[in-house]
């Protein structure tokens, strides 16, 4: 079989004036049976869909009437397509650049490292995991809360590092409580305070296992004659609510370390820090001043990046997907690397150049048709983006993180515009074509020379 | 939307378009292969079935009486629903007895959402199921609009109107014609409490808004969070303000804003919106945030809020009887660690917003019929409704024929309504204002979560995405 057509190749040649048979000397008729199947799938599965989609283009959303290029003014005015075509150019511009840099600092670093064959490996495993998988995978990573999504706690771990959380979070005056909001997230007491005096300072809503350790059951002040007195506690017994309304309960908790500070006229005058089991003391300095407990008890912990939120949505789903073709991208230039002149380097390494002299002005340069070839193949990939984004969006930003594929989707299959949505795949087709007609004629290139 | 794609929102994948018109006689061979299977499959099912209701004290045969269907034997039927699951199985179930009972074949066909996009692509490939369970309202309404449904027979009208409250036959009918059965029906009017945060914080049950109020700032003075609040998903927002504001505003201007006859900028919905405002835009109210709400998608919204023994992630999640279904997938029991109580008043009465699948005939037979007669009898959902996780809105059903008391007391709220529940607001609208992720009235409401105080702009733009869906 195999020597079949070069055997006959030398003797069709010289009598190829002979008609009905080709260089290779098959019949005509046998060349198109056995085209005849590639033509009819391709037809059936390429051609046909793609011209059945101009034409619904230009038709309403019933499919009888025609539209006339109305679909394809909808592409420009409607604002969620617009947005959609907004994000895929920054998709086109950002992802391929950035996954082909990063694939060729890799390929590069890995040559010259022992374990290189392992840490490519390392790079490239994720391209064999679906996208779908992917996604799901991303969408727990940049998952808000820091218990779940990865993303969050590192960021939450790195800030925490240099500012720490309060130890009160959520706590906040009851019921009747002699305590208002002072602004800020601070609580002051509505009357002042005179020497001799016992204060309660009770608030609620501190979670019992997030309660500091050192708490003890809260005790009541005893009262001292040039000072001021007081215990700041948890006012709330577990089952009862507030139990006795702004009176120390047997079971309740103190906080300890809660700061308390005596402001007269905007001035702190006196501060004290409460003990474990939340009493605390002024000197009579805080004598005629109010009471106030500073937000700095009350912080919120830092909750992380919103990752998923409408404006890093984007970047977000962009990271997994270099995360996914990073390792592609360098396999396909440690590829390149490997076809690599050696002389040139080490021909500039003996006139002197230094390492980072050769990267730039041997390696890339050298490198330059692959990086191309790279680029334009993830171009074309990211043009078409959209399991990702399908999947790691929350519903919420959706909108914000739209694409023209997932766009498409959207129009065709759930808002029922399938006028509009072939006019988004023709849009797409076009967007598309230079990029082929780039790769195809590089190819062609390559193969004349 | 339909309320099983709600449950598991693993989206679609891509890779298989949901509408692949085939040739007939591949679809043919398709159809007979997949009844051979179940056929076997059924048969199985049946025999399982016999065998559980002779330990359930005989359950058919109290109920088995109430209908009469004619002989069918050599007759085949197709049911098309979107359900999977136990759902599927439990009314496969059903199904099985209608088959015992005529000596008809009938087969299940798995859809997807959405169901009429499903059945188009059926249609078109000249093999329609011989009955649909459609989700909506809208969605018989287009089924009627493009000659795919056929009207009732006297027998299943007979039936239903024996059986069910005329609001339900009502929203069955098109142009005064019955088409829909209304087989299924979900409460959607309840809020689901963490029964150990509750005892905890020491609050009560709450039956109306103020009550709501007073019991959230006991369970936030205890130190939960009150709120879980699936904001990912837009529709669990609708829900929210649809009982909000049918209890407010009433009836018969929640029927009108429903068709769209009365602005989104009417006064009612700003009193709405206000009064949502009022547990959504409280600070620490709602579980993670309003940001944190946003990226929790419906599941999440209540796993977390039965998990974490004493300190769960909230105290309550507002949504429907099939929250059941998700507090399954946590060590919570349904009536001991996880219960529920009706949607508190927050106008005059309390509301009653439900939803439902309605069977309805695409292929017109003796046997269709018979079929659409035994779904509205109480003898179908009486089986179907020991079952478990089911409801049926047909009032001649036991309410004792519920398997546990939460699926009794959400059965009663339903019933005792009358004629007063309204259907899900969001599903009668259109899809591009009511049911599309990212628009319309879901991404207006997650705006509206994420800034509480812009009730005039939340109006404006819902009355501007309003205008543009309906066309007036």
């Amino acid at each position: 079989m195999a020597s079949d057509p070069a055997v006959g190749a030398p003797k069709a040649a010289p009598t190829a004036p002979k008609s009905r048979r080709s260089v290779t000397g098959t019949r005509r008729t046998v060349a198109a049976l056995f085209l005849l199947p590639a033509l009819v799938l391709l037809g059936a599965l390429v051609v046909y869909p793609i011209g059945y989609s101009v034409v619904r283009s230009f038709y309403d959303q019933s499919g009888d009437g025609f539209a006339g290029i109305d679909n394809y003014r909808a592409l420009f005015t409607d604002e969620g397509i617009r947005t959609a075509l907004k994000n895929n150019i920054i998709w086109v511009v950002f992802a391929p650049t950035v996954a082909t840099a990063l694939g060729l600092v890799f390929a590069v670093l890995t040559e010259r490292v022992r374990w290189g064959t392992a840490f490519k490996l390392v790079v490239f495993m994720p391209m064999a995991i679906s996208m779908l998988a992917a996604g799901i995978i991303f969408r727990l990573v940049y998952d808000q809360d820091p218990d779940k999504g990865v993303a969050n706690a590192v960021w939450v771990g790195v800030h925490d590092t240099f500012a720490e959380s309060s130890a009160f979070p959520k706590a906040h005056p009851g019921r009747e409580s002699p305590l208002e909001p002072a602004g800020g997230g601070a609580f002051i007491t509505t009357g002042t305070v005179s020497a001799g005096d016992t204060v309660t300072l009770p608030l609620v809503g501190v979670a019992p296992d997030l309660m500091p350790d050192g708490a003890k059951p809260a005790a009541a002040a005893k009262p001292e004659d040039d000072r001021i007195t007081g215990t700041t506690w948890q006012d709330f017994t577990r089952g009862e609510g507030v139990g006795a309304l702004n009176r120390v309960d047997a079971s309740e908790l103190g906080y300890p370390g809660m700061r308390i500070e005596a402001v007269r006229d905007g001035k702190v005058v006196e501060t004290a820090t409460a003990g474990a089991d939340g009493t605390f003391s002024l000197s009579s300095k805080a004598d005629g001043a109010r009471l106030r407990l500073p937000a700095s008890n009350f912080a919120a912990p830092y909750n992380g990046l919103d990752w998923l939120g409408p404006s890093l949505v984007t970047p977000a789903i962009i990271g997994s997907y270099i995360w996914m073709w990073a390792g592609f991208a360098m396999v396909l230039i440690a590829a390149g690397l490997a076809g690599m002149p050696r002389e040139l380097l080490e021909a500039a390494r003996v006139d002197g150049a230094n390492e980072w002299q050769v990267f730039r002005r041997i390696t890339v340069p050298l490198l330059a048709p692959v990086l191309a070839v790279v680029t334009v193949t993830l171009m074309i990939n990211v043009l078409k983006v959209f399991d990702l984004v399908f999947i790691i969006a929350p519903g919420s930003s959706q909108d914000d993180a739209n694409v023209l594929a997932l766009e498409l989707y959207r129009q065709g299959f759930s808002a029922d515009q399938p006028g509009i949505a072939s006019a988004i795949a023709v849009f797409l087709l076009l967007l598309v074509i230079p990029v082929m007609w780039f790769n195809v004629r590089r190819l062609r290139r390559e193969v004349r020379r | 939307m339909r309320r099983t794609s709600r449950i598991i929102r693993i989206p679609k994948s891509p890779d298989h378009p949901p509408t692949t018109p085939r040739s007939r006689t591949a679809l043919r061979a398709a159809a007979a292969l997949a009844a051979g299977v179940l056929a076997v499959s059924l048969t199985a099912c049946g025999g399982d079935d016999d065998g559980g209701d002779n330990g359930k004290g005989d359950g058919t045969g109290d109920t088995g009486t109430t209908v009469t269907l004619p002989d069918l034997k050599g007759e085949s039927l197709e049911v098309a629903a979107v359900w999977t699951g136990a759902e599927q199985a439990n009314f496969k179930k059903v199904l099985a007895e209608f088959e015992k009972r005529t000596g008809a074949e009938v087969t299940f066909v798995p859809a997807q959402d959405p169901i009429i996009n499903f059945l188009g692509s059926k249609i078109a490939g000249g093999a329609p199921p011989d009955v649909a369970l459609l989700p909506q309202p809208g969605a018989i309404k287009q089924a009627v609009e493009k000659g795919w449904a056929k009207p009732l027979g006297a027998g299943a009208t007979k039936e239903l109107t024996e059986n069910y409250a005329q609001a339900w036959q009502d929203i069955g009918k098109v142009d005064g014609k019955q088409y829909g059965v209304y087989y299924k029906a979900a409460n959607k009017s309840l809020i689901w409490y963490n029964a150990q945060v509750f005892e905890n914080a020491g609050a009560a049950e709450p039956t109306t808004w103020d009550e709501l109020l007073t019991a959230a700032q006991t369970v936030y003075d205890s130190g939960v969070t009150p709120f879980s609040v699936g904001g990912a998903d837009g529709w669990t927002l609708t829900d929210w303000f649809e009982n909000v504001y049918l209890s407010q505003a009433g009836p018969e201007k929640y029927d009108q804003l429903a068709r769209h006859e009365i602005k989104w900028t009417d006064p009612s919905v700003k009193e709405a919106l206000t009064t949502l405002a009022g547990i959504w835009g409280k600070k620490d109210y709602v579980a993670g945030g309003a940001s944190g709400a946003l990226q929790t998608e419906f599941p999440a919204s209540v796993t977390q809020t039965f998990t974490g023994g004493d300190q769960p992630q909230a105290g309550m999640v507002y949504e429907g009887d099939f929250v059941q279904v998700n507090i399954a997938e946590t060590d919570a029991e349904v009536g001991t660690d996880a219960k529920v109580f009706p949607f508190p008043a927050a106008g005059d009465a309390p509301p009653v917003v439900s939803g439902g699948d309605a069977a309805v005939i695409l292929e017109d037979s003796e046997a269709a019929q018979a079929l659409a007669t035994f779904l509205a009898s109480p003898d179908a959902a009486g089986i179907q409704a020991k079952l478990g996780g089911y409801l049926s809105p047909n009032k001649n059903v036991p309410n004792s024929a519920y398997p546990n008391e939460v699926q009794q007391k959400m059965a009663k709220a339903l019933i005792d309504a009358g004629d007063d529940f309204r259907f899900d607001m969001s599903d009668q609208a259109p899809q591009a204002f009511g049911g599309t992720p990212g628009k319309g009235e879901w991404k207006a409401l997650q705006d509206f979560l994420k800034n509480p105080k812009d009730v005039a702009g939340t109006q404006a733009r819902l009355e501007a995405d309003a205008a543009a869906a309906y066309g007036n």
